[in-house]
């Protein structure tokens, strides 16, 4: 077990208060006949409203860091923490609910379902959850899509609209069950830079003005310096923390 | 609607074609099945129906089951009897009257005494075995369905000729005799008579309609030289079903042979049960083939929607909850088909139906079928299991297909 320490928001750790996401001596091995280290030994604190990116050059464990920090995989050895609570332990139906309800993802590819409307991907998360009447989730969701600028798109499927707009669609698709985090792997990945540009200025208004913590995997350094934090990767581990001041 | 169902739907109406062809395997097993049900049960049903209503439900004949136990015998043990020839009895059940005041005093039907002799029936060089039935015909409608099955004449026509015989229709185009023709009967004890025939039945059942003719009693006591001889009661139920247990009373109470309906026709009634076996394992085939196709279907939608399986997980559906979609699916297709079955059952019902057809056993122009609701409620029962057995396992593969494998295959 490593002693390093965790790398900590600023908020967090002057206040004191219960990470967000935390990483404790997280390690994650594929098994094989020769066992693939994807990530090793990582420690980090993740607090309210922040904006985290993970960089770090191709096969360094960023995407499967995000993973295993939205409970999409299972550590090796290590522990996951949600607001304190050890997710390691929980089973496949308490994964499932906290990704429901705490977790929204936005991956590099919009992953949208495409025999469905754009409503309906939205509302799909809330239909799923089953807290709201049909008309509330219908109502949250046209309002989530008019709120990106989507409102002339809800009809349509999602061959119908563009790379970028797609992606604000998962954005409100991830925003559906109003998770305090998201988790974006690459979101502007597969996008031009007008386009990665949106959805950049998308994902910071989600942490400046809907107060949620993002957490993107990303590639673009200069996206990444914009963040509130950089967490680098090489080989699996951590190599540096870089925050805002730098 | 319901999620998963709106999934479920979505997934099945996107594959139009592959789902049309599931269901069309589905639906042609129910159909077939159901076919082959009311045509196996009708066939089985409509026989028994012409045997029941041909033959006395049960006949207590003068004969005993088991020879008498010896005295000694009864006392010990150790006796052993070798060489002992069967005490000559006088022929006919003892006292037939009271006999018959007795049983009906109790037994829910009608009883009727009778005469039956083996005959030789001879006419126009014919020489045809066959059994005389001595009758009363005033009784006679109580016991059976002889005076319906009358063909021309009525049964009161035997009491208008002496020695006046009633043949059954294909006895009678055997030796090729007509109404009013005068035939002799002659049996095994030296008995010979002249009869004249008055009138003809038909019962439907091929073998009674070749073999058997009716007399009056006193017609049969004289073939049988024996006056005043009753060797068979002949018991009409109100409830068929019951003849065994019944029979089985009358046995123990009068000692005399009672064989039930069910036991004289042992043999064709387990050819029945045989029949019914076969039946069930041909529809059990033909619907675990129409259920390849599901799982056929099944595997192929899992397998297109591995991403959005993943995306699914990924936003939190549960593993139960994926796989209820493609059970869903699995129960959507098994049940489309099902109902399509229904339909296509009773067309196939109808058209075997309107088929004329000459069966060698049972005199009618078209094959009998039982439409029964029962054959449709487990034909369906047994696709929509198959159905869902089918579909469970695919649908339990991708609901545990970990997200993080195909979204990285994905990307």
């Amino acid at each position: 077990m490593s002693l390093a320490p965790a790398h900590q928001p600023r908020a967090a750790a002057s206040a004191g208060a219960q990470p967000l996401i935390e990483a404790r001596n997280v390690t994650r091995i594929l098994p094989g006949i020769v066992p693939t280290v994807l990530v090793h030994d990582i420690n980090l604190s993740i607090g309210d409203n922040e904006f985290v990116a993970i960089t770090g050059p191709s096969g360094s464990g960023k995407s499967s860091l995000l993973y295993l920090l939205g409970l999409l995989d299972l550590p090796t050895t290590g522990e996951v923490l949600l607001r304190g609570r050890d997710t390691v332990h929980m089973d496949e139906q308490e994964h499932a609910f906290l990704r429901l309800t705490f977790l929204g993802f936005v991956f590099q590819f919009h992953f949208l379902l495409s025999e469905f409307t754009i409503l309906d991907n939205v509302m799909l998360p809330m239909r799923a959850l089953g807290r709201l009447s049909p008309a509330a989730m219908g109502e949250r969701g046209r309002d989530l899509l008019a709120s990106l600028g989507l409102q002339d798109h809800m009809h349509k499927r999602p061959d119908q609209i563009s790379g970028g707009q797609r992606q604000r669609v998962a954005v409100a698709r991830a925003l559906a069950n109003e998770p305090p985090v998201i988790l974006a792997d690459e979101p502007t990945g597969s996008l031009d830079s007008k386009s990665s540009e949106q959805v950049f200025e998308l994902l910071r208004e989600l942490v400046s003005q809907r107060h949620k913590t993002v957490v993107a995997v990303t590639h673009d350094l200069a996206m990444a310096s914009r963040m509130d934090r950089e967490i680098v990767l090489m080989d699996g581990s951590i190599e540096k923390v870089v925050d805002a001041q730098r | 609607m319901n999620l998963v169902l709106d999934i479920a739907w979505t997934h099945v109406r996107a594959h139009v074609r592959q789902t049309g062809f599931a269901v069309a395997g589905v639906a042609t097993g129910v159909g077939f099945s159901i076919m082959m049900a009311a045509l196996m049960v009708g066939s089985q049903d409509d026989f028994v129906q012409r045997m029941v209503d041909s033959l006395p439900h049960i006949t207590v004949s003068d004969e005993r089951r088991n020879p008498p136990t010896q005295p000694a015998a009864a006392m010990f043990d150790a006796a052993e009897f070798h060489g002992l020839t069967p005490e000559a009895r006088r022929r006919g059940v003892k006292n037939p009257l009271a006999l018959m005041a007795a049983l009906e005093a109790w037994l829910p039907g009608a009883v009727a005494p009778s005469v039956k002799v083996q005959a030789i029936i001879r006419y126009a060089n014919h020489d045809v075995a066959a059994s005389v039935i001595g009758i009363e015909p005033r009784r006679e409608s109580k016991v059976s369905e002889l005076p319906k099955q009358m063909r021309g004449a009525g049964l009161n026509a035997l009491y208008r000729a002496t020695n006046a015989i009633v043949l059954g229709d294909r006895l009678a185009e055997k030796i090729g005799a007509r109404i009013g023709a005068n035939i002799t009967l002659q049996t095994s004890e030296g008995a010979k008579i002249n009869a004249q025939v008055v009138g003809l039945y038909h019962s439907g059942v091929r073998q009674i309609d070749e073999t058997t003719a009716y007399t009056l009693t006193k017609t049969g006591q004289i073939l049988a030289r024996q006056t005043g001889m009753i060797n068979e009661l002949r018991v009409h139920l109100n409830n068929p079903l019951k003849s065994r247990e019944i029979a089985a009373r009358i046995e123990s109470e009068t000692g005399y042979k009672s064989v039930s309906w069910q036991e004289a026709n042992e043999d064709l009634l387990s050819t029945f049960i045989i029949r019914n076996i076969i039946m069930y394992a041909v529809v059990g085939a033909i619907l675990l083939v129409a259920s390849f196709g599901t799982y056929n279907i099944i595997s192929t939608i899992t397998h297109e929607k591995a991403r959005d399986i993943a995306i699914m997980k990924s936003l939190g559906l549960s593993e139960h909850t994926v796989r209820s979609i493609f059970v869903v699916e699995a129960l959507i297709i098994g049940l489309v088909g099902a109902l399509v079955g229904f339909v296509l059952g009773y067309l196939l019902s109808r058209g075997l139906g309107a088929v004329r057809i000459t069966n060698p056993f049972i005199d009618s122009n078209h094959l009998p079928l039982a439409y029964d609701p029962l054959h449709y409620l487990l034909a369906g029962l047994v696709a929509l299991v198959s159905s869902v057995s089918a579909g469970y396992a695919p649908a339990r593969k991708a609901a545990r297909e970990h997200p993080v494998a195909i979204i990285r295959g994905a990307t």
